[in-house]
Formats: C-alpha cells, structure tokens, sequence
C-alpha cells in the first residue's frame, strides 16, 4: 500500500540487517525494524538522563542548562554521574540512537532498492560528532575535552576552544568547512528558486520544464549542471562541510598547539624564497 | 595514471604531516569542566626548563661598612654592606656581560667613574629592578625579578622592540602597518606595532587598551568600530604567545571584559601591562641620551621590554623558581620614582576563585 495514489509500493518486506521478519513491521506511516527499536530505547533513555541531570542542576532556564563533561583529572576513566558521568552515559545513548537511525535509513534503502546516499549524509553528520566527543578527547587524553550539552554554553565552548588557537579563521580545514557550508547553502538556495520559478508560472501559462532550468543557467553562468545533478552537488557540498569541519577540530589540539596564523609560516618559509 | 594519483596522494599527505605538531601534548584546565578553557601544548614545550644560574658564591649574611662608606660614587646599592655590593657586583656580571667581565660597564682604572655608558644604564636598571620587587608585587609577587630575568647571559636581552618607521607615504606597497606576518602579532594580519600603540610609558601617546563600545548601533556618541579592536587583539596575541598561552588562561570567551567570569591571571596581567608601561616609561625611555645609536631602534628610541621580554614564553618566567630571595640587594628602596598607582575605576574587580584550575 502506499500513502499517496501516485506513490510506488513502499512497505515492501525484506531488506533488513538484523532481526529477519521480527522487527520488520511499521507503525502507521513510519517502518520501525531492529534499529529503531534501538533509536527509540536509546533516545528516550539519554532524553530522560538529560532531564535527570539537569533536575540536579542549578537551573530550569532552557537556554542555561547544561550537562559538562568531567574536569581533566579523569582522563579517559568513568567520572561520577554529577562530575561529568551524566555526560558520558548520555555521549554514548546519543551516539547509539544516531547510529541506529543510520542502519534504519540503510534497512530502508535496501527495502525501495536506492543507494545509500541519505545514510552515508547523516553518517558525516554523526562522524563529526563522533570526532568531537570521542575520537579528539582520547587523542588528548580526557573526555574533559567534549563540548558541554546545553544551548549557550556549547556556544562559549566553541568560543574558548577556538580562542586557544588565538586566531581560529586561520584554521585551514576551518577555511573549508566554512567555504563549504556557505556553497551548501548558496546552491540550495539557488536550487530552490529555480525549482519555485519554474512551477510558479505567471496565471495562465504553463509548468516549465527543465530545458527552461538548463537554459536559465546557461544565461546566467554560461553552465547547467541539470535536475539529477544539482542534488550530486550538494550532497558532495555538505558532505564535505561535515567532513572537513571534523579535520578541523581534530587537528586542533592533537596535531597543532601553537595560534593558528602561526602555521601558515610554512608557507613563508618556504625554501623558494626564504 | 594510477601510480601518478598514488605519488600525489602520499606527496600530499606527507606535506600535511609534516604541518602538523606530532609529538605528546600535554593539558591543562584552566577553566570551570565544560567552558573549553584548556591550554594544550606539546610536551616538550611545556616540559622545558630555563636555565637558571647558581649564585658566584655563598650569600655574604655578616654586618659590616656599608658599600656608600667604601666605594665612590655608588648610587642605589650604597644601603648593603660591602660584602653584599660585591656579591651583588659579581652576580650582575656573571648574569649581563659573563665574557666581557666587569669592563663592560666599569673603567678599571676607576670603577668609580661613569665615562662608560653601560654603568649609567646599569644604575637605571638597579634602580628599575629595584622598584620591581618593592612596588609590583601584584604582579611578580614574592618571586621578584633580577637582571638575569630579561638578560640570560646577554648584555641585550633576547625580547625588545622600538617604535616603527613611518610607514610608506601613497598606496603602492603601503600596509598601513598591517598584513605582515610577524611574531609580534602571532603572524596574523593584525597591526605589526600595537606594542608602540600601548606600552610606551608615556601617558600622552599610550592609547587605552579597553575598547568598550557604548551600544550596539553607531551614532555620535558611540563612534568606535571594530578596527579599534584590531591593534589591541594584536597586543594580546603578543602576550599569549610571551607567555606561552592562549586567551582562556585569562578570560572566558564568553565576554572577555567582565571580571566576574575571568581568571585570577588576568589580574596579574593586568598589573604586568602597568608595569611593562613604567618600566619602558620611567626607566628605559629617559635613557635616550645614554645610548649610543646601536642600541636604539629606527626613530632613535632605545630598546623597550615587552611581556616576551621577561617571560620567553613562560606564564612564570623560568616557571617561577625564586631566583631573587638569594640577592637582598635587589630588593631595597628604589631612589627613582616609586610606581605610580594605577587609577582607581580601573582597578580590577577580584576575580572569581571559582575558575582556578582544579
């Protein structure tokens, strides 16, 4: 069955990693499988543990509350559950349920026989976080060195973070995740005027087609890079935004310590004209 | 093609690396678990020692003639006994000019005499240190400062700067004293002089290093813009890097001006500007007449310390080790000026204890 008339038959059975048959079932519109049995457990337990932790803390204002990880006297151990456990047990609910919900997307991908575009896009997402709050806190040591759970104060620990390195637009791999952002959101919103122009004909003309599309690219830029590649060229935007933002902030700190408009001295250093 | 793509890829990722800092590191909190107020350094940067050189001898402890009653024309060291002045004598020697001995400042025909230009600034420079230990204890403490704090074994220490030439008149090559990338400004963009704009001691030229703005929106009464903000964050990369730190060992990036939310080095560092600006202005600037071309910079002005000056990238300089305690003759009554109090609304708040490193 499928929602709208036009729509092809989704609920098709098969197609899962785990489980077999057991989990292969929807509920109303939405498939479930063994994945997001886990999204839903492990979602539910680190929302709950948010909550939790922020009841112990000293404020209900949703825009100061803030679960920190533990102080850098405990390294890579456990800290208790008020020092920063709180943060770890949650780290790892977060990043199970994302997990999950990527090898949801895949179970459903295989089901309509797509690639895996959609889980391997929410997969950079889910790496860069994964870079944050595992792979560079065990490169210095300390889970001390994860971003802090809450509104504002996330914001000033990208701040500080960035303050350690005096200078953190002279990041080179910040230079590209940031360039790339931008273009993600300059093609999306030339994409999407495109799109609204051409089925927003003025009253009593018809749909343009995508001939018209091409052809007012051509005009503009002198190149189209068509309906099925525009949705290439950004995904590869933003999946280089996630990517390169993850670089950025691992080699801040485990591979570079000094200001970073220092680093650009190799390039000034050179032994063409140094 | 393969084996072309193969070359380049690895060329490539061997000139990333060889970018990269790859040794340990080694952390420090300096801020409340969460706020990202950590310092990160390579190991070996953070694990290196200063040299700190032994006395010539044991301390002189004995009563006797003071130096004023058996030496000639001794200015500032007259108060300790003459067994302390000698000591004191071969110490500073061993600490500014260890191969020239003690001519480089002194005729030995007459070591009375100040024919030679070195004993003139030396005499300032007692008097300079002298004033360090008695009137800056906010800032250096009990740990006081001696000559070999800046000097290491160097008649000139390694860290000092004069003011700049007049940039080039017109717009071809003009940088308007930017985009330079110079250590003085951590190799950014930023103004290459800010340590002229801020630090010369001369209340009259010394430009507030505070840039408040009084709104959000600008109007006549609120005229300052960002490109103020530019020399004094070039001023404070200067001191990150003499100090060998970033901005969070001071301030939480949160706002950078309130007190409340600052560490407690941010009140040190405070004083340390002050003194930097008494020390250039009281001590080292009337010295103009005194030395000779070459040791002054390109608009005549003779060398001036700065943060690098004393720290060499160390938040304490030589990380602290009380070398001072061992020479008693550094730290009487200063004959100069004593510091002038720095003005009461500026004075900064205590800072919250809260933010010390666990």
């Amino acid at each position: 069955m499928a929602l709208l008339s036009f729509e092809r038959k989704y609920r098709v059975r098969g197609g899962t990693l785990i489980g077999g048959d057991l989990f292969d079932f929807w509920v109303g519109p939405f498939y479930v499988g063994f994945f997001g049995v886990v999204t839903a457990i492990f979602a539910s337990l680190g929302t709950a543990l948010i909550f939790y932790a922020a009841s112990q803390g000293p404020t209900w204002n949703p825009w100061l509350i803030s679960i920190e990880p533990p102080d850098l006297k405990y390294g890579l151990g456990l800290a208790p559950l008020a020092k920063g456990g709180f943060w770890q047990v949650i780290t790892v609910c977060a990043l199970v349920s994302f997990v999950s919900w990527a090898l949801r997307e895949v179970e459903i991908c295989r089901k309509l026989g797509m690639g895996y575009h959609v889980p391997a896009a929410f997969g950079m997402a889910i790496f860069a976080y994964f870079t944050l709050v595992v792979i560079r806190p065990v490169l210095l040591g300390g889970w001390h060195f994860g971003f802090p759970y809450g509104i504002f104060s996330h914001l000033d620990w990208v701040s500080n973070t960035g303050y350690q390195y005096l200078h953190f637009h002279y990041n080179p791999a910040h230079m590209l995740a940031v360039s790339f952002f931008f273009t993600t959101a300059l093609a999306l919103a030339l994409h999407g005027a495109l799109v609204l122009s051409a089925v927003n004909p003025p009253e009593g003309t018809e749909v343009k087609s995508p001939e018209y599309e091409d052809t007012f690219f051509r005009d503009l830029i002198g190149y189209s890079v068509g309906t099925l590649g525009i949705h290439r060229v950004g995904l590869l935007l933003a999946m280089n935004a996630g990517f390169w933002s993850a670089v950025c902030i691992v080699i801040s700190g485990p591979l570079w310590t000094k200001g970073w408009p220092e680093w650009w001295t190799w390039w000034l250093n050179l032994p063409i004209w140094s | 093609m393969k084996r072309t793509l193969a070359i380049a890829a690895m060329a490539t990722a061997a000139l990333t690396l060889a970018g990269c800092e790859l040794g340990p590191k080694q952390s420090v909190q300096n801020g409340h678990r969460g706020t990202g107020m950590d310092t990160i350094k390579l190991k070996k940067v953070a694990m290196a020692k200063d040299d700190v050189p032994a006395p010539p001898y044991d301390m002189p402890t004995g009563d006797g003639p003071k130096a004023a009653t058996v030496y000639q024309n001794v200015q500032v060291l007259g108060d300790v006994t003459e067994e302390q002045f000698t000591y004191t004598m071969a110490a500073i020697t061993n600490w500014i000019a260890p191969e020239q001995g003690c001519n480089y400042c002194h005729n030995p025909e007459n070591m009375a005499s100040d024919e030679i230009y070195t004993k003139v600034v030396a005499r300032k420079m007692l008097q300079m240190t002298r004033n360090i230990n008695t009137n800056w204890n906010k800032h250096v403490g009990t740990t006081g400062v001696t000559c070999w704090t800046c000097h290491r074994g160097q008649a000139v220490p390694a860290n000092y700067w004069a003011l700049p030439e007049p940039g080039k008149k017109g717009v071809i090559g003009n940088l308007h004293g930017q985009n330079s990338p110079v250590a003085a400004s951590a190799y950014s963009s930023l103004p290459t002089a800010s340590l002229a704009m801020y630090l010369t001691g001369d209340p009259k030229t010394d430009k507030s290093i505070r840039v408040v703005s009084k709104g959000i929106h600008p109007s006549s009464a609120n005229t300052l813009t960002t490109m103020q903000t530019e020399p004094q964050y070039a001023l404070m990369m200067h001191l990150s890097t003499s100090l060998g730190v970033n901005c969070t060992f001071c301030h939480n990036a949160q706002a950078f001006q309130p007190w409340n939310i600052s560490t407690p080095q941010r009140a040190t560092a405070w004083y340390g500007l002050r003194m930097v600006r008494d020390v250039n202005g009281q001590y080292i600037s009337p010295l103009a007449d005194t030395f000779p071309a070459h040791r002054k910079g390109p608009m005549g002005d003779p060398f001036k310390v700065s943060c690098a000056t004393c720290h060499q990238g160390k938040n304490k300089p030589m990380d602290g080790y009380k070398m001072a305690k061992d020479y008693p003759a550094l730290w009487g009554s200063p004959v100069a000026v004593p510091a002038a109090a720095p003005a009461a609304p500026e004075q900064p708040a205590a800072p919250a204890v809260t933010t010390a490193t666990h």
